[in-house]
């Protein structure tokens, strides 16, 4: 089919070739091809966002975010050398010192992404002095409880509210480092919102911020999603909780 | 200021809707004008524009957040916030400021008690000529001294209205000290936009491809392939935007252009709709500015009476066009052309995600001309004098003029307007920079120069610049100015992209740690490690070009850093000996062995 064929480009990803259509991205072509780009604010459910930075590659000398980098014909995509890794390893551990991170403490760990792309990039410890913010935990939802100090800002909770669940319950306020997620309710509490547990936005938290309650630990910690098999071989947490 | 009523404030709510309609793009210009009045946007008006605007309160409460001039609660009858660019500091800025907080008993930025006064500080008012500088309920006061300051802290005591404050106080000077292409001549019969009217918009494209304009506000797009793309894009409407958030600390030359040069601006910004096929267009004006409001304002009225604006401009049917001035409220993000769209849609100014560019996807999704106040300037008369009396200045790839704004040790401050290829030793003569130790082009985020870098040239190819051109003489340490920026930037991120948010706060208290005397030859290391991570990884240029400062002063100006190290290796933030007096004091012990040994 002629049509098909013109419309088919290809390019090069970590040595190997990567088939794709106009309009797709670097990381839809190449997660559509069965390979892996660590991301957190990314999920092929939304418009790609381009906040949150893991997803560099090297194109042409330059760095770019796969997500929202439109793929080009023949182009050269690097994902894997050590340049690339440490600069997401350095995004990374600005992320961990920018909340409070307690692994070891938190419900989602072994299922977080956060924690799996960190051990995907090598990262051993957070690197960066602490900023130890004092942030708070919000339970004054029957189903869920919001706990401010694992978010990450990657607005998935934002997006899913908005454009699935059709409610905007959440939204960022603030700017610089003071950036904060917020909640509309007359008292800005989870609670008097009309967030529900159906909600899109309940179950695309790439971390351990936005957890149901009532559950805990029903899978042991070392039989976790991240524990069997590591993120780049079984991707997003979310599309887990889905299936 | 007594805490308004309800009623008060939802009069006042449905006033500003009357005036300004109920489309949610006219939010964040409700919110500055209830700001201004209740010097805070109470509580009721945010519950109010919700209902009325269909937005939620989230949405709002965000916006107020954002704004460094928006606040949930008063700020008191008098706002007063001191400019503090690195250039009000040579000047004295804290000096003066202490003393003003001094003589009104209150901290600085924290509302005293009875509700008269707020005294705080903000980024660069581009007052850098006539600093120090202040704004008081957003006007703008210049050339602080002791004396002024004094009288100011009577006034605010006496409670006198700003329209009793000595005049004198108010006055912005122009400062043009040098006249080239675009200064020469301010006058304007528009004879641009007849020309354009006579030989039609693909002439007056053809003219402006032919003068190798390219914008003005630093990074240097060709103008013409920027009218091109709108024109061509498709779509319905369209909309022209100039940039006048003039926010680059230093930078002051847009100022000058809009307070004596607005009817060429607005003649380029009439001439780019011919063009591109736009019927309405927009001003967007920095809140520091907004004292300009009424003359701006007047110059639009005229213009309509004179047939320049509106419909069926110069007796051509079918060709309508409008302008409208949409405030800022204190966001340097908002200079970059997408978190300005962002803006004038009323929103947080973060930045989008491109492509798509303005061009084809720009003010409310429609193709949209992103230019600088200097660039529709230029447009003008190179519509009307045609692309090769452009051409004919500057270097091959940097056409025409630039106009400069010079600050910080000078003799004379003000603008100055060059030939791109212009050497900065040439500029620093013309100015009057004795013993000069440092240059800094194009702001904050711009280039610092070293003595032995002085022939350099202003343009796109060697030094890029939107303008701010800032010198230090030998007496300066720059590390204040390193401290000044390194805050700046922590300040003004808008918070969206992780390397920009994190990044510019680590590398604050970086700067912060080396100035206190506790820092180590690791956490240089350290620095430049953050700056490249934010310079490859940041998702807009203001992340990307945060830390030039600090890059380029490690390289170019390394004793800055070298004399205040505590040690060779690694140090911690905090100090181990001061962390053992408790135990020193329980034990009773002051001897050598309860100390730490000092390092060598």
């Amino acid at each position: 089919m002629n049509v098909s064929l013109s419309t088919r480009g290809g390019f090069r990803f970590d040595g190997k070739e990567i088939p794709f259509t106009p309009g797709q991205t670097i990381m839809d072509a190449v997660l559509a091809a069965g390979e892996y780009i660590p991301h957190l604010c990314h999920n092929p459910e939304f418009a790609p966002h381009g906040s949150c930075r893991v997803c560099v590659v090297g194109v042409g000398g330059r760095q770019v975010s796969a997500c929202t980098a439109p793929a080009a014909e023949g182009m050269v995509v690097d994902s894997s050398s050590e340049e690339i890794q440490g600069t997401r390893r350095a995004i990374l551990q600005m992320l961990f010192v920018e909340g409070n991170h307690i692994c070891p403490a938190c419900e989602k760990s072994g299922a977080c992404q956060l924690q799996a792309v960190a051990y995907y990039t090598g990262m051993l410890a957070p690197h960066f002095t602490h900023f130890f913010p004092r942030r708070e935990v919000d339970a004054s939802h029957p189903d869920f409880i919001i706990d401010f100090n694992r978010c990450i800002l990657c607005e998935l909770c934002v997006r899913a509210s908005r454009d699935w669940d059709g409610k905007r319950v959440f939204g960022i306020s603030g700017r610089g480092l003071a950036s904060h997620l917020v909640i509309d309710s007359p008292t800005g509490k989870l609670g008097d919102s009309s967030f529900a547990a159906t909600d899109k936005a309940a179950h695309v938290c790439p971390v351990g911020a936005i957890l149901p309650k009532h559950l805990g630990y029903e899978v042991p910690i070392g039989e976790r999603l991240y524990d069997r098999e590591p993120i780049s071989l079984v991707g997003d947490v979310a599309a887990h909780e889905e299936a | 200021m007594s805490d308004p009523s309800i009623g008060q404030v939802t009069e006042f709510v449905a006033e500003s809707l009357a005036r300004h309609g109920r489309n949610p793009d006219y939010l964040l210009q409700h919110l500055i004008v209830l700001q201004h009045r209740f010097s805070c946007v109470p509580a009721a008006a945010v519950d109010a524009l919700a209902t009325e605007l269909g937005v939620t309160r989230t949405q709002i409460r965000a916006a107020i957040d954002f704004y460094a001039f928006l606040h949930e609660t008063p700020r008191g009858d008098f706002d007063i916030l001191f400019s503090d660019n690195i250039t009000d500091r040579m000047l004295g800025n804290q000096r003066l400021m202490r003393l003003l907080c001094e003589r009104l008993g209150v901290e600085s930025g924290v509302p005293r008690a009875d509700g008269r006064v707020t005294v705080g500080l903000t980024s660069c008012t581009g007052m850098c000529d006539q600093g120090p500088a202040l704004l008081v309920n957003g006007m703008a006061v210049t050339n602080l001294d002791a004396q002024r300051v004094d009288r100011i802290a009577d006034l605010v005591e006496m409670g006198t209205p700003l329209e009793h404050w000595p005049g004198a106080y108010f006055v912005v000077e122009d400062n043009i000290r040098r006249k080239g292409l675009l200064l020469s001549n301010p006058a304007t019969d528009a004879a641009g936009l007849r020309a354009m009217l006579e030989k039609g918009a693909e002439a007056a494209l053809a003219e402006v491809e032919r003068s190798g304009l390219r914008g003005r506000g630093g990074a240097g797009f060709t103008t013409a392939l920027k009218w091109k793309f709108c024109r061509e894009a498709p779509g319905g409407e369209r909309f022209v935007v100039c940039n006048a958030d003039e926010g680059e600390p230093g930078t002051f030359k847009d100022r000058v252009l809009l307070t004596s040069y607005a009817d060429l601006m607005f003649e380029g910004m009439t001439i780019c709709a011919g063009v591109i096929g736009a019927r309405r267009g927009f001003l967007y004006l920095r809140g520091e500015y907004r004292y300009l409001v009424p003359h701006l304002e007047a110059v639009l009225a005229r213009r309509r009476a004179q047939g320049l604006l509106g419909e069926a401009i110069l007796g051509h049917e079918g060709f309508d066009f409008d302008i409208a001035i949409h405030l800022g409220a204190g966001a340097y993000i908002c200079g970059e052309e997408s978190a300005l769209i962002e803006s004038l849609e009323g929103k947080r100014g973060v930045t989008r995600k491109r492509p798509p560019f303005p061009v084809t996807s720009g003010y409310q999704g429609n193709p949209t001309v992103v230019n600088n106040v200097e660039t529709f300037l230029a447009a003008a008369r190179v519509v009307q004098w045609g692309g090769y009396w452009f051409r004919g200045e500057g270097t091959d790839k940097s056409a025409g003029s630039k106009i400069l704004s010079v600050s910080g040790d000078v003799a004379r401050h003000g603008i100055y307007e060059y030939p791109f290829g212009t050497p900065v030793h040439r500029v620093l003569t013309d100015c009057g920079a004795a013993n000069p130790q440092a240059v800094q082009i194009s702001g904050a985020a711009g280039a610092t120069l070293a003595p032995a870098e002085l022939d350099r040239i202003i343009a796109f190819e060697d030094l890029p610049t939107a303008g701010s051109f800032m010198v230090f003489d030998a007496s300066r340490d720059m590390l204040d100015m390193v401290r000044n920026f390194a805050h700046f930037f922590a300040h003004e991120s808008c918070g969206f992209c992780t390397p920009c948010r994190v990044g510019g706060a680590l590398l604050r208290n970086l700067v912060e740690k080396v100035a206190a005397g506790q820092a180590s030859e690791y956490d240089l290391a350290e620095m430049r490690h953050i700056g490249a991570v934010m310079k490859s990884a940041s998702y807009c240029g203001l992340g990307a070009t945060a830390p030039n400062h600090v890059l380029q002063t490690l390289d170019k100006f390394p004793a800055i850093y070298r004399r205040l190290l505590r040690s060779a290796e690694y140090t911690p933030s905090f100090d181990l000996d001061a962390a053992l007096s408790e135990a020193r004091q329980i034990t009773g012990r002051n001897d050598a062995g309860a100390h730490l040994e000092v390092e060598v």
